[in-house]
């Protein structure tokens, strides 16, 4: 090749990098501050609640302009205000069949929007604004379930719900069974890991309330708390995976530097862990990456062969809070549980009676 | 001469006594003290804090010539007999008011229906540092939290106090400042929940705890705890105990998520076909 062929190979290359280079971080990078042991100190604590949903609304583009973004978030600020007033402390009994409230309410008015905390902002990622979490496939949606996976969640359909399970399904709508034994509700109603793959990994945004998470970093160990059943993962640096036959209920996860990037591998789950229908052999990749003074970037590749034809990958910000965690006692006196069976008893009871 | 030789000799012992302690533990990078690691307390504080002879079992009842298991709990045998103890607690019995120490009894006679942790709820402090499993203290310049293995239990310790707890908690609100080679948390916040032991020792939500963590060697941590609730003690007291380093090159906590294993003894009996 001559000189001049060179020369224009150089500026094929380089012009329509520059020309995208506005749009990445690498025109001002950050330097984020340092552990004494040289590493970016990602301690604080985050807020992880967003609007962006883990998969893209059908229809949906996949950045929303600053003016879409605002009149979106505008609206749902809006709905909180008015789903959020005060209920007159003297109101009576809610009607016979429910009073028609939706969701957390439970149709007797139970939490209205006050208690809630669901996030209010779709999350920045590189300046924008997005309409999902994943960001691999490109369409935003999490890949179609393998066969083999469809045919375990049908199976588990009876037997027992997934991590992601949340505790705002609709009664009546549940398949046959959901109420027989405990170990068929919900890992968030029963206290063992918080709904919505709160705890992860991959650690998502719940869309409901308590997503806060605290990051406790020393040279050996990496510490993420999450708010919600106060579920404290320790991450062990440069370390390897225990043996196979430990399983654990959020994985067994060890960490590496990767430059300026945390990198947290996570295997040995539970059979019990489910999440979105996976398997035991569910494999979780976490990258972390402090990208300014008050934020992290969170990016997220979940993998299981026998679940997914292929692996996917989602990222979002966490926004550092000044926001205090208190303590999520759940299984203590859980009287819900309790009477979420009992009531299934009672019903079958009357059930029995009228036939 | 003598007199002299006296006097100094005392002299010498009361400073060598002021000394202590005579370790000075390793430093993190900002200069204190460091505390990371896994550790454990090697007694039998959580079956009874109290100096105690081994007993039958935690639950008993009266027997022709003494006390004997109770039902429940006969079928466990020698793996659920009491083992002895020295105690932890300074200074002999604990200054129970009257009516506390009915209480205690009281306690102590419904261990079956009333230890939270037959349930597996949260532990308190400080029982959750004598449990038998490891607990992990992650120091860093900017924080210090401890999980504990049972239950899944954690502890912030806030190094900037943030004030009164706006709420009560099982595990309270605690906040650490540092006295030289002792780390020293204030502890305040409490529900009237948790015990002290297995053996019906309590306290109210008035209680107020200030613990003392300081490395006596390489692997030992002096652990004091000052119990401080005017509603049920006469007079504040102090239990002291070391903690040991866990040694195995593998040590970690592993999932102690005993909600799942109490659920047949709370909901069994509302299973829609309850197990035989």
């Amino acid at each position: 090749m001559n000189r001049p062929a060179i020369l224009i190979c150089i500026l094929a290359i380089a012009l329509p990098l520059a020309a995208q280079a506005p749009k990445t971080s690498a025109v001002k990078p950050y330097v984020p501050p340092r552990a004494p042991d040289g590493h970016p100190d990602l301690q604080g604590t985050y807020d992880l609640a967003t609007l962006t949903p883990l998969e893209r609304p059908a229809g949906t583009k996949a950045v929303l302009t600053d003016e879409e973004a605002a009149k979106l978030e505008k609206d749902v600020a809006s709905r909180k205000d008015q789903a959020g007033q005060a209920i007159s402390g003297d109101r009576s009994a809610p009607p016979k069949g429910g009073d028609g409230s939706t969701g957390a309410a439970g149709g007797v008015g139970g939490y209205n929007n006050f208690w809630l905390d669901p996030g209010s902002t779709y999350t920045i990622v590189n300046g924008e604004r997005r309409t999902s979490l994943v960001i691999d496939p490109a369409d935003g949606r999490v890949p179609p379930l393998t066969p083999a996976a469809r045919q375990r969640a049908l199976a588990g359909r009876v037997a027992r719900p997934t991590s992601d399970t949340t505790e705002s399904r609709d009664p009546g709508l549940e398949p046959a069974g959901s109420y027989d034994d405990p170990e068929r509700r919900p890992l968030g109603e029963r206290c063992i890991l918080g709904f919505g793959s709160t705890s992860g990994p991959p650690a998502l945004p719940d869309y409901f309330y308590n997503n806060l998470h605290q990051i406790v970093q020393t040279p050996e160990y990496v510490m993420i708390l999450t708010e919600m059943v106060h579920d404290a993962r320790i991450i062990r640096m440069n370390s390897e995976h225990v043996p196979k036959t430990i399983r654990k209920w959020m994985g067994d996860s060890v960490g590496r530097w990767e430059g300026d990037t945390l990198v947290v591998d996570t295997t040995n789950f539970t059979d019990k862990t489910r999440f979105r229908g996976a398997s035991e052999d569910l494999h979780v990749v976490e990258r972390f990456t402090r990208v300014s003074a008050n934020a992290l970037l969170y990016r997220f590749t979940v993998e299981d062969p026998s679940t997914w034809a292929r692996p996917w990958t989602g990222e979002y910000t966490w926004p550092s809070t000044d926001e205090h965690i208190y303590e999520y006692a759940c299984h203590e006196n859980n009287y819900a549980l309790e009477n979420i069976l009992r009531g299934a008893r009672r019903r079958e009871a009357d059930e029995a009676q009228k036939r | 001469m003598r007199c002299l030789l006296v006097i100094s000799t005392c002299l010498l012992a009361v400073s060598l006594a002021a000394q202590t302690p005579a370790y000075r533990a390793p430093r993190t990078p900002d200069g204190k003290p460091d505390l990371n690691g896994i550790w454990q307390a090697l007694n039998e504080a959580n079956y009874d804090i109290e100096l105690h002879i081994a007993r039958p079992a935690l639950a008993l009842q009266p027997g022709p010539y003494g006390p004997v298991p109770a039902a429940a709990v006969l079928p466990l045998g020698a793996v659920g007999a009491v083992p002895p103890g020295v105690g932890v607690v300074e200074g002999g019995e604990l200054p129970y008011k009257p009516e506390a120490l009915a209480k205690k009894k009281e306690n102590q006679e419904n261990w079956l229906t009333r230890d939270p942790e037959i349930k597996c709820y949260l532990p308190g402090v400080p029982r959750a540092t004598y449990m038998p499993y490891p607990f992990q203290i992650l120091q860093s310049a900017k924080a210090l939290f401890v999980a504990y293995e049972y239950a899944g239990a954690v502890r912030n310790i806030y190094l900037k106090d943030p004030g009164p707890s706006p709420v009560d908690s099982w595990m309270g609100q605690s906040v650490g400042r540092w006295e030289g080679e002792t780390l020293v948390v204030d502890v305040t916040g409490f529900n009237d929940q948790t015990w002290f032991d297995r053996s019906g020792n309590f306290h109210s939500d008035s209680l107020h705890v200030v613990e003392r963590y300081t490395r006596t060697s390489p692997d030992v941590i002096r652990y004091e705890a000052t119990i401080e609730d005017p509603k049920v003690f006469t007079r504040p007291w102090k239990m002291s105990m070391p903690l040991y380093r866990r040694q195995e090159k593998n040590a970690q906590l592993l999932d102690f998520k005993c909600v799942e294993f109490v659920e047949e003894m709370i909901y069994g009996k509302l299973r829609r076909t309850p197990l035989k």
